[in-house]
């Protein structure tokens, strides 16, 4: 039999340990394992025989959070990175090096924007960022040199919906991947592989951490692009790497070539591994992934509700509402809700914005999204407090725009915390 | 490593190692809709101890040319012309009968068939998976012609034993359901009827194990419910020299399900 997702957010990847029967993960806080022998040493090394040798490269507790994702998304495996920047990072210099060429959304997270568009580039990895729900500018921004194109399932701020099944069929017309960044969205409500997408990365130490507790990022590979057809694009998947045995990872591993080369190289050289106690408090949040999402998701409508119909709201920016341009796509690809992470705008601007935040009692002001805890932040007064307001306008955020990342409260208590904000908002 | 079989493109992987036909040789066959993949771990083992390795994909499978062959007797005549063509086992090469045939499934009828109809050349065969006959249910051989992606569920779900469906990988990170879906999903349209087809109509699998001309080994899982267990026994109890290994809690994926294990028996009955 197989099991289903609430199931699987429990039990995927772990069965009880032989020894001991401890029910819960045990967290294998080794850096090494002792080998058996030198021909199982030799073995392991060789990939004879499978097994952990350095905690760089796998761990056991580490193990278990990669497989239970991994089923989760309904993909072949997953990595485990330090952090969803370096589950990014991994991605990128798995599938290409100088010379390459991104197609990106342009409405990303400002973390990935950062790589993308001012790190990668000293490393010969030039990015193109397009409207993401302009197709032909997807078509049209893809070169001989493109090697990847990216978006993430809910883009930042403006939450725009992924074309997932569009932007996938470009990148396949075209021999190539798709990627996307499935932090907001987790498997609970979007499963990116049943549309279309060949690799996700995560943020683990948003939603499916949940506590706040640890940062981590995730890796999984769909196991459905097909690199050797792809006419010699990634030769880092069909050709005998030096630096592993001579090993062509594709001959290997028809469905898992790039996993092979992240873990075998990625993991290896670049080093930006997990530790194996944060794979533990992210399995903790992974095992009540479902049970939170539709909490976040039920406070979260009865927070867009209440804000629509508020005087002090200019308006607010959900994909289930029928004004939000996604809204039809939203319907489709994310039935069970468009996240809990959205922005509002206040018409008193800049300075209701400050006044807003002051008077907050349960949300708590902070950069960070998808925690059990609600968050709030004003970008005009904190991450974008240089620009002025013509400025803020440029790049799609106005001074009164505030985020929210709803959490798991009693939503009275956030109705009221809000009805504060707005209230003291309405007097600036 | 590509050869040419009537004229089509044969693929074999060496075990990460060039083939050497002066050594004694290990061929391994793969199931239905399956490839050479599912052999990675022992493959790499056999080609880095003193052997030469042909983890085939079959035709039509993987990265061979070709349309699948639609019956087991000509999936063993195929091992022949692709040992004769590589040389493996021929005298001018190397001892005589110094091929060993290891299949999984589907895979584990051919070679039965190989050694029946060409002797010549093996050594020994393992089995592993295995049941004869191996009859194939109406309700999957309709789903496989008229339904791949629900004939691939159905296998899918009966081929892992219940540890396997909940995970505890032993290659870290691999989700053992995904990985064995999505390899079945990468064979072209067709494939899985025609396996599944020539499984079912081997009819000659018990004559060929109570005239088998060289030792066999049988591997089964003591959860598999695709090929089970006492099919294995009464194929084990028709041949003449056999050896039977049972893996406790395995399901039909032996292979990935316990890697080491599957390489213990082999490296046991082959070395």
């Amino acid at each position: 039999m197989t099991y289903n997702f609430n199931t699987l957010a429990l039990h995927a990847g772990q069965v009880p340990d032989e020894r001991y029967g401890a029910r819960a993960t045990p967290i294998y806080l080794t850096t090494s394992y002792v080998f058996k022998d030198s021909d199982q040493a030799a073995a392991l090394f060789n990939m004879e025989r499978a097994g952990h040798v350095y905690s760089r490269i796998s761990n056991p507790t580490n193990a278990v959070l990669e497989e239970r994702i991994a089923a989760l998304e309904g993909g072949v495996g997953a990595i485990a990175t330090a952090s969803g920047q370096a589950a990014l990072h991994l991605a990128i210099a798995t599938l290409m090096g100088a010379g390459s060429h991104i197609v990106a959304s342009r409405s990303l997270y400002g973390g990935s924007h950062n790589l993308l568009d001012y790190t990668l580039p000293r490393f010969g990895i030039t990015t193109t960022f397009v409207d993401p729900r302009d197709l032909d500018a997807w078509r049209a921004a893809i070169r001989p040199e493109t090697r990847l194109l990216f978006g993430e399932t809910l883009g930042n701020p403006g939450l725009d919906v992924l074309n997932i099944p569009e932007v996938a069929a470009i990148a396949h017309q075209h021999g190539l991947p798709l990627m996307v960044d499935s932090t907001f969205t987790t498997p609970w409500l979007m499963r990116p592989f049943d549309h279309g997408a060949d690799l996700i990365f995560h943020s683990a130490t948003k939603f499916l951490g949940g506590h706040g507790v640890a940062i981590g990022g995730l890796l999984v590979d769909g196991g459905t692009f097909d690199w050797e057809a792809s006419g010699g694009k990634f030769p880092t998947l069909t050709e005998p790497y030096e630096g592993f045995h001579g090993m062509d990872f594709s001959e290997e591993s028809t469905i898992a070539a790039f996993l092979l080369r992240a873990r075998r190289e990625g993991l290896r050289d670049f080093g930006a591994c997990m530790s194996p106690m944060t794979a533990f408090q992210l399995l903790q949040g992974v095992e009540t992934l479902p049970l939170r999402m539709e909490r976040h998701i039920a406070n979260t409508r009865q927070a867009v509700a209440h804000l629509v119909k508020n005087d002090a709201v200019a308006g607010v920016g959900y994909p289930e509402l029928e004004n939000h341009p996604d809204h039809a796509l939203a319907q489709k690809l994310l039935p069970r809700g468009a996240g809990s992470v959205f922005s509002f705008t206040l018409k008193s601007g800049r300075t209701g914005g400050r006044k807003f935040i002051e008077a907050l009692r349960v949300f708590s002001h902070l950069a960070n999204v998808g925690d059990a805890k609600s968050l709030v932040i004003h970008p005009a007064s904190t991450t974008h407090f240089r620009m002025s307001d013509d400025a803020l306008l440029a790049s799609g955020i106005h001074p009164g725009t505030i985020r929210l990342s709803i959490g798991l409260e009693d939503v009275g208590d956030l109705i009221e915390d809000l009805n504060r904000g707005l209230a003291a908002a309405a007097k600036a | 490593m590509e050869s040419e079989i009537d004229g089509k493109a044969a693929y074999a992987y060496t075990g990460g190692k060039p083939f050497d036909v002066k050594l004694p040789c290990v061929v391994f066959i793969h199931g239905a809709q399956n490839d050479h993949s599912v052999w990675s771990l022992q493959s790499r083992w056999f080609a880095h101890h003193g052997f030469a390795v042909l983890a085939v994909d079959l035709p039509g499978h993987g990265r061979s040319a070709g349309s699948p062959l639609p019956s087991i007797e000509d999936l063993a005549d195929w091992i022949e012309l692709l040992l004769e063509k590589v040389g493996a086992g021929d005298t001018a090469n190397c001892a005589a009968k110094t091929v060993s045939l290891v299949g999984h499934s589907m895979g584990s009828l051919t070679a039965l068939e190989c050694a029946s109809r060409h002797p010549g050349r093996i050594a020994r065969i393992a089995l592993i998976g295995t049941a004869v006959p191996m009859p194939v249910s109406d309700a999957l051989l309709g789903a496989a012609k008229d339904k791949e992606a629900k004939a691939i569920g159905m296998i899918n779900t009966w081929s892992h034993s219940p540890r396997g469906t909940i995970g505890g990988n032993t290659v870290p990170g691999m989700w053992l359901l995904g990985a064995s879906r999505r390899l079945m999903e990468r064979q072209k349209p067709g494939v899985l009827h025609n396996d599944l087809a020539a499984c079912n109509a081997y009819s000659h699998g018990m004559d060929a194990a109570a005239a088998l001309p060289c030792p066999a080994l049988i591997v089964s899982g003591s959860r598999d419910m695709m090929t089970h267990p006492k099919a294995a026994a009464k194929l084990a109890a028709a041949i003449k020299d056999v050896r039977s290994v049972s893996l406790e809690g395995a399901g039909h994926a032996l292979m990935a399900e316990q890697p080491d294990a599957v390489l213990d028996a082999l490296r046991n009955f082959i070395v």
